[in-house]
């Protein structure tokens, strides 16, 4: 079949110079996102590849079964376990901190302020953001663990309590915006059927609002975890950077974060065993947060909202 | 118009309303409500039924800046339920509320109907097991969902939902329900079911109902207002109001030259 060629006029034909430039403007749009991606492959990349070598010095089952971990020491063992059991504990003292405090400011905020209340406190809490970390380890050193030592004389100067103390007061403010945005999206239907039914707004807020409101506020405590065993200044400047493999918050220790700023601001000979360390440590620290992320991807579908 | 034998439940005197924006929203209405009987509000979108609706249970309490106006009587309490001095948590366990879209709580289907109860403090298994059950029974729901009471009530279809929500309304006993447009949400199956609901509801308490729908009105109350621009304008018993209204804005509105 012959297709018979219609008549365009020019009026109505493809405008070449407006089509090239809307696709030149979706290649820059692309790349632009490409660039995130692939830094993001970059450093596995970078991780994997470096911790090669170290692994073939040491095995996977002493990295991960030792509890010692002195690769500055004469007799050098690297047994990531007292970093872990570091990271863990501070990050749970931080945790027992700033989830009941974020969590009650949440509720607070998107169910008992008022209008004017919730816009002046708001910034002020996300102000706390924007203060250095660094600011925060000396805070913990020179003020929160003298304070402590007050009450238990016998705790030393190096701890994980102190740092663990102030990182929880740094992740209220996540806490609390996340999931008071969770709450706030929670229909005012659903609060109305409440209150229709004789609630106090407590009981509406803890009994209606705070269920329907689970994946959000799972994923601000997600969130949390994530920032606190990510978290580095506090903890290298508090804590001692002593890897003990302990769980007990009195005690000075090393968090993975902590291990790998003192060796890295060390000089230490490119290629060595000891500079190949820190990305051995760095992927466990990967893998710790990604499990975590994934972890909060399922929370967040299982428990996904049906208002 | 013929005054019976009629028992007052509540009624709203020069009752009016201003929401926060200064919109004046009802306009000195005067409505009585009479006891088992169910009274239907009419009117256009905007007329103000919805709004004079939620007084009854003062839900408009819960945004900063409404002002009533007037007086709601509650009786046999004789009491104006708008008065500062009465507390609105008290008001709404004797008159509970059927909105417009069902909302059920991210709840079991059994601790959506226990809701009420629970708010009250009650906490005895065998009390709740009882009342539950007698909540779903009279919002016929209960031979759809006795085998799963555990459930999310979110898994209901729209129309159970709705009679979820009444069962949870009817759980606490109240005097007076208030039903904001209960149907406009659902298929017509469930519409009537609903309907057939409320007819049955009325041997044991009083029913406010805003509706859109002037069939409805037609077919389930006793008595209707039609409602224009925040103002009263024809009260009546149904059957008056559809056959011989008095007010020409009133027939306009049911011959469907309006509206």
């Amino acid at each position: 079949m012959v297709k018979k060629k219609s008549n365009i006029s020019p009026a109505l034909a493809k405008n070449i110079r407006r089509n090239f430039l809307e696709r030149i403007i979706e290649l820059v749009l692309m790349f632009s996102g490409l660039i995130a991606v692939l830094i993001t492959f970059g450093i596995v990349y970078i991780l994997v590849s470096e911790s090669i070598p170290f692994f073939e010095a040491v095995t996977f089952k002493e990295f991960l079964t030792s509890t010692v971990w002195t690769p500055n020491f004469e007799i050098k063992n690297y047994g990531i376990l007292p970093l872990v059991a570091g990271t863990l504990t501070i990050t749970g003292v931080a945790l027992l901190v700033a989830v009941p405090l974020g969590t009650i400011t949440a509720v607070y905020l998107s169910e008992f302020a008022s209008h004017r209340v919730k816009e002046t406190v708001k910034p002020i809490l996300e102000l706390l953001v924007g203060v250095p970390t660094v600011v925060f380890g000396y805070f913990a050193l020179l003020l929160v663990t003298p304070l402590l030592q007050k009450i238990y004389p016998d705790l030393s100067t190096f701890n994980m309590l102190g740092p663990g103390i102030v990182m929880g007061i740094m992740i209220v403010p996540y806490i609390a915006s996340v999931a008071e945005d969770a709450m706030r999206a929670v229909p005012m239907a659903m609060r109305e059927g409440s209150y229709a039914m004789g609630a106090t707004r407590f009981q509406t807020a803890v009994s209606v609002v705070m269920p329907a409101a689970t994946s959000g506020i799972v994923a601000a405590y997600i969130l949390a975890i994530s920032r606190g065993i990510g978290e580095t200044m506090i903890v290298a400047i508090a804590a001692g950077q002593q890897p003990n493999f302990t769980f007990n918050p009195v005690d000075s220790a090393a968090t993975i974060t902590a291990y790998i700023v003192s060796v890295a601001l060390g000089d230490l000979e490119h290629g060595g065993i000891g500079y190949q360390s820190i990305f051995a440590a760095g992927i466990t620290l990967f893998v710790m947060t990604l499990s975590l992320n994934i972890l909060g991807q399922w929370t967040r579908n299982k428990f996904t909202e049906r208002y | 118009m013929a005054q019976k034998k009629e028992i007052l439940k509540a009624e709203s005197k020069n009752f009016n309303f201003h929401y926060a924006d200064g919109t004046h929203a009802l306009k000195d209405i005067n409505i009585p409500l009479y006891e088992k009987k169910i009274t239907a509000l009419i009117g256009p979108s905007g007329c103000g039924k919805s709004t004079f609706l939620r007084s009854f249970n003062r839900m408009h309490d819960l945004y900063s800046g409404n002002k009533y106006g007037g007086e709601i009587i509650l009786h046999p309490d004789n009491t104006n339920i708008l008065d500062n001095k009465v507390d609105p948590i008290e008001v709404r366990m004797r008159i509970s509320m059927v909105f417009q879209k069902p909302n059920p709580f991210p709840k079991s289907i059994y601790e959506n109907v226990a809701y009420g109860l629970r708010v009250r403090g009650e906490n005895n298994k065998r009390l709740l097991d009882d009342k539950v059950e007698e909540a779903l029974k009279g919002a016929s729901l209960w031979n759809e969902v006795k085998d799963r009471l555990p459930d999310l009530a979110y898994n209901l279809s729209g129309g159970q939902q709705q009679r979820l929500c009444i069962a949870r309304a009817l759980a606490t006993d109240p005097e007076i329900m208030l039903f904001d447009e209960p149907t406009s949400a659902l298929d017509p199956i469930a519409t009537v079911n609903i309907e057939e609901l409320m007819s049955e509801l009325k041997k044991k308490l009083t029913i406010l109902i805003v509706t859109h729908n002037m069939q409805q009105a037609a077919r389930i109350s006793d008595y209707t207002a039609y409602m224009y621009l925040g103002e009263m304008i024809e009260f009546d018993e149904t059957d008056t109001i559809f056959t011989k209204p008095s007010k020409k804005e009133t027939e306009d509105y049911i011959t469907g030259k309006f509206g």
